[in-house]
């Protein structure tokens, strides 16, 4: 009984981790996709012009404020008995690979080939290894 | 299907998101090391740490990151970033084996190498599939989606 109760504990408390993760990442890319090349930006505009066009967007914003649920999200489990850094940190990164992937298919358009999935399968391969 | 190729500034910048995070936890850990525990009871002694030359020199580092990783995504898709700039998985275990004079086991060098070939297969192909920025109506309505110096510089190139 208490296995059970920690195990789905565990995956809780990973899978927030990946879902805010994953939300973060996915639209902070929808930004800067939005906005465009910051290079260019920065060439026509100067630095300044290029922070403002990324601070003021929108799903800059949101982006960030994921990204920092799911730093104190990784927090929470990282100080959770039994839930230790070995797991969370490898589980967190391999799953939110694959949610990246998916999410980035959905909602930015991207074409995710035969090519990208098997990069992204290697890369979650070998995190599971390099963590163990 | 022949695609445009990264350039050597697209791949510095790559391998800079790839290198500045193992870099700058590195730093943050042995400036850590260097000061005195720190207690709820006295935050400000953070506060003092963050002006430590190691622990500054990290912040500087995962801010650089930061900038880097948004420049990346601002040319790339996020499918594409993602696996090419996991070498840094790679960085931290040379960095580990050959600095620190941690014995590796041959899991963590086959994770190396998974790694390594994922990256390498994914950057042969294109860096950005989507022809157009992402339709968010309402953000670029708002004015928001597109900066005017993109629409001047593309507005530009039409132009010429």
């Amino acid at each position: 009984m208490m296995d059970t109760v920690l195990f789905w504990k565990s995956a809780a408390m990973i899978a927030a981790v990946v879902f805010t993760s994953s939300a973060g990442e996915v639209l902070t890319a929808a930004a800067m996709k939005s906005i465009g090349d910051l290079d260019e930006i920065r060439a026509h505009s100067g630095m300044k012009g290029a922070i403002r066009a990324v601070v003021t967007c929108p799903f800059f914003v949101f982006g960030i404020f994921f990204m920092a649920v799911a730093f104190f999200a990784l927090l929470f489990a990282l100080n959770q008995k039994n839930l230790g850094l070995s797991l969370v940190g490898p589980a967190a990164a391999s799953l939110t690979l694959v949610t990246n992937t998916i999410a980035a298919k959905l909602f930015l358009k991207e074409k995710v080939d035969r090519r990208r999935w098997t990069a992204a399968v290697l890369v979650i391969m070998g995190v599971y290894f390099l963590a163990h | 299907m022949s695609h445009p190729r990264l350039n050597l500034q697209q791949i510095l910048i790559l391998a800079f998101v790839s290198v500045s995070t193992p870099l700058g936890d590195a730093c943050l850990k042995r400036g850590m090391t260097l000061v005195p525990p720190i207690s709820l009871a006295h935050p400000l002694s953070l506060i003092t740490a963050v002006f430590t030359p190691w622990i500054a020199l990290g912040i500087a580092l995962l801010i650089g990151y930061f900038a880097s990783y948004l420049t990346a995504l601002s040319w790339a898709d996020l499918t594409f970033v993602m696996p090419a700039t996991a070498m840094g998985y790679v960085f931290m275990t040379l960095l580990a084996h050959f600095w620190l004079h941690e014995a590796i086991s041959w899991q963590r060098w086959l994770g190396v190498l998974l790694i390594t070939a994922g990256a390498g297969y994914v950057t042969r192909g294109p860096a950005n599939t989507t022809t157009a920025p992402v339709n968010f109506p309402d953000a670029l309505e708002a004015g928001h989606g597109v900066h005017p110096a993109r629409l001047n510089t593309a507005n530009d190139r039409e132009a010429r």
